[in-house]
């Protein structure tokens, strides 16, 4: 299967030799758009995002002609209008199709079936992913989970989500398109919940199966930011101390205390930023809360910059949710009309507070926070090195509280109905509830509300997947555990997870699994420490080599070896668990291992075969190995 | 007590990591006295003549003939080190395998501009081995024991990793020996 990023294969190379003689009036418009464009933004270089977003979005994609005007309007540099161009999966330098088809490619869609509604697409248009129609109407492309586990296969139609995608389907939308080449009017029957609001009008489903008290029950919206603003921003921050609530993205680290570092970090500008790039395969929880709870994190955020004085939110969207930005923005006005934001925010003098949305484009490493940061800052998406942690330096170097949707989300509720109602619920170490999304091989896939400490035993009996083989905790990220470990328990003292639930049932190939992760970690490295570029490219290698049958017992010390090093070596998040599927798999599932594995005594490499090696050379030349060819 | 047998090979390599093996100077002298050698370019015995404790590969593998030695190492040796960057990753001549062979033979032998060959034709004796698709790091084609790095590995750092395997010491490679700049 193609690298996404790396596939530049496309058959509409000449398609605009037939503009030439209108060329002179085409660039004079494009260079006046561009200059709007980038005026709209204030020509500020930290929005280069939005404006190269901005520019795809108004002429089909980036020219590199106008990298020049681009980075003098933004006033930065060429070599940053390039490098944020080419590290972004969504953004492109190449004239793409009217309707971009983008097939979600990760391991659940494809035990779906997404391989032959791949093929449905390729042959209904005649040409392969990566490629363009002749016509410039279509282009296909494969793209990581998109956050629809859940409802999959499933693809992006532009910004337009399509679900539960089957061969027989392909026809009748391609022919929609043909006739109308927006894929909006794909959607003739809206999925439920807010996803049949006006600004919406999704096919997508919540899915949720199971709502508990804290993020999916009754919620009384401005009881906890009017609860937290009758209180010291000290009493905030001491109250959420109590509350033991920690970061729902998966590291786990006390919210509260992340807030009182960045109090207390000197600078008079703060920020607080909402990570809403649920980019871990498997993850569809932020889809649902953006969907039903978008207030409550609103309002959490507000707690959040009331707690540590910031007077600036962002909310980095993933590129794949861009279908709801419209019906988020509409929410922010509605709050900024009702004074619930702006200057003095709900009647509170001094407390001035906005949130805007940055867009992201198509990057899984966005989701860690430094990274994250350095997209918001109009950059490619590099992690940076820490310490200084964004408490202290973080966006446009000044503190910065980043936490997850759902971490705000529990906020707002502390805030209304106090710490302790919080930490009574769940474990000692991991208070409250966990929003799961589940996934896989299982009767009732979807969203579960659960309090930390569920059993993973339970868990399958309640989504029906009694007789699992495997279960991936925490998405590829995480680790991979067998029956005999079921009986542990979802925690951050046990099995954490940023709520990615996936199911294996006994017909599945486990190390195709494993590969298929290694595929989307090497796709996703963003290629700036080696350890992680390179390692993750040799894990890989080397694990197909075993499932080749080419495999010997000393390459499992191999992989144990080099995948420690890769996650000791690394300089982010990425690199740091990328090994994981490996390592777990080794540990948990080594008897799949042990089934490929020989025991080898001539020392030769299974992997090196000469008579195809020499095979290029013996054409070449025109005779036959004297020695192999015996 | 019959002293231990060292072989040694330079394959696709420049020799330069075998001159850095007799930059130990007089130390050749207490060497023998630990060990004979076998098949190696010092000695120029050309073909094994018995089992090996420890075989030293300089280079990586560019032809067949490469792999066929470096095979032979491997059933005759009991530990195999690859000294030297081409043998560990390929090094310098690996840096042709981005390119098609076709067109290596090319620019070789057709096209370069010193070349004079009307009939296009390239050379195919069979005394002359054929070149792999690419070249391969020795540990892609043969199991390595250990791996010694360095363009060419120094003197010093040979002599440790020799002296310590052959008296059954622990490798000591201090920061000084592995350090290139």
């Amino acid at each position: 299967m193609p690298g996404m990023k790396t596939n530049h294969a496309s058959r509409d190379s000449s398609n605009n030799a037939g503009d030439c003689c209108a060329s002179g009036v085409v660039s004079a418009q494009n260079e006046n758009k561009i200059k709007e464009i980038c005026r709209e933004f204030g020509n500020d270089r930290s929005r280069l995002m939005d404006m190269v977003r901005a520019i795809q979005s108004a002429i089909g994609y980036v020219p590199p002609e106008y990298y020049d005007l681009i980075a003098r309007e933004a006033q930065t540099h060429r070599v940053e209008v390039q490098s944020v161009v080419s590290f972004y999966a969504f953004l492109s330098d190449r004239k793409k199709g009217t309707v971009i088809i983008r097939l979600c490619n990760d391991i659940i869609d494809r035990f779906k079936g997404a391989d032959a509604v791949a093929a449905a697409f390729e042959r209904e248009l005649g040409i392969s992913f990566g490629q363009t129609t002749d016509d410039g109407h279509f282009t296909l492309e494969w793209t990581a989970c998109i956050g629809m586990s859940d409802q999959a296969p499933a693809a992006l139609a532009n910004d337009t989500v399509l679900t539960n995608l089957t061969p027989e389907k392909v026809p009748d939308i391609i022919r929609a398109l043909r006739e109308n080449p927006d894929p909006q009017s794909l959607v003739t029957e809206c999925g439920d919940g807010n996803n049949a609001h006006e600004l919406i009008r999704a096919m997508v489903n919540n899915n949720i199966c199971k709502r508990d008290e804290v993020l999916l029950g009754e919620y009384n919206p401005g009881a906890g930011l009017k609860n937290a603003l009758s209180k010291t921003p000290e009493e905030v921050i001491d109250e959420m101390k109590r509350s033991g609530l920690r970061g729902r993205g998966g590291a786990g680290f006390l919210a509260g205390l992340k807030w009182e570092f960045t109090r207390n970090a000197p600078g008079e500008n703060k920020f607080v930023l909402c990570n809403a790039d649920e980019g871990e395969p498997g993850t569809f929880k932020d889809r649902v809360l953006l969907t039903e709870r978008a207030d409550m994190m609103f309002e959490g955020m507000k707690i959040a910059a009331y707690a540590i004085g910031a007077e600036t939110g962002i909310v980095y969207l993933r590129a794949e949710y861009a279908y709801l930005r419209p019906f988020l923005e509409d929410t922010l006005k509605k709050r900024r009309d009702a004074g619930l934001m702006g200057i003095s925010v709900a009647g509170k003098e001094g407390f001035d507070f906005d949130i805007r949305i940055q867009m992201g484009a198509g990057a899984y490493v966005c989701g860690e926070e430094s990274s994250l940061i350095s997209s918001c800052e109009g950059t490619r998406g590099d992690p940076a090195d820490r310490p200084p942690f964004p408490a202290i330096a973080g966006y446009k170097v000044s503190p910065t509280a980043v936490n997850n949707v759902e971490t705000y989300c529990c906020a707002a509720r502390i805030m209304d109905k106090g710490p302790e109602w919080f930490a009574a619920i769940g474990t000692e170490k991991s208070a409250g509830t966990k929003l799961l999304s589940i996934s896989g091989d299982c009767e009732r896939p979807g969203i579960y509300e659960l309090p930390f400490g569920v059993k993973v035993s339970e868990l399958l009996e309640m989504v029906g997947a009694p007789d699992a083989m495997a279960v991936q905790i925490g998405g590829p990220s995480g680790q991979m555990i067998d029956c005999s470990r079921f009986g542990r328990a979802i925690s951050f003292e046990d099995l954490p997870t940023g709520g990615s639930i996936i199911i294996f049932g006994q017909d599945r190939d486990l190390l195709e699994v494993v590969d298929a992760f290694m595929e989307f970690f090497v796709d996703e490295s963003c290629g700036y420490c080696v350890p992680c570029r390179v390692g993750n490219v040799l894990l890989r290698t080397r694990l197909q080599q075993i499932r080749d049958g080419k495999g010997v017992i000393e390459d499992l010390e191999y992989l144990t070896k080099l995948g420690k090093c890769t996650k000791r070596m690394s300089r982010c998040g990425l690199g740091q668990t990328s090994p994981n599927p490996i390592l777990s798999t080794i540990e948990n599932f080594r008897p799949v291992y042990n089934a490929l594995l020989r025991r080898d005594q001539t020392g030769f490499q299974k992997s090196f075969n000469i008579l195809h090696a020499i095979e290029d050379a013996s054409e070449l030349t025109g005779r036959r190995s004297v020695i192999f060819h015996a | 007590m019959s002293k231990p047998k060292v072989a040694t090979t330079s394959l696709a390599g420049c020799f330069g990591c075998h001159m850095s093996l007799l930059d130990i100077d007089d130390r050749i002298l207490q060497l023998i006295e630990l060990v004979d050698f076998d098949k190696s370019p010092i000695d120029d015995i050309k073909e094994f003549t018995g089992r090996c404790a420890i075989g030293l590969i300089e280079g990586g593998c560019c032809n067949e003939e490469n792999v066929r030695v470096l095979q032979d190492f491997r059933q005759h040796c009991d530990i195999l080190i690859a000294f030297g960057d081409c043998a560990t990753m390929g090094g310098i001549p690996a840096m042709r395998n981005n390119i098609p062979l076709s067109e290596c033979y090319d620019e070789a032998y057709r096209n370069g501009v010193t070349v004079y060959n009307p009939s296009g034709q390239v050379p195919d004796d069979p005394d002359i081995p054929l070149l792999l698709d690419k070249v391969y790091p020795a540990h892609a084609v043969v199991k390595i024991d250990y791996f010694l790095p360095g363009c060419p590995p120094s003197a010093d750092a040979l002599w440790a990793v020799l002296t310590a395997l052959l008296t059954d010491q622990p490798v000591e490679l201090p920061y000084e020996l592995l350090k290139y700049d």
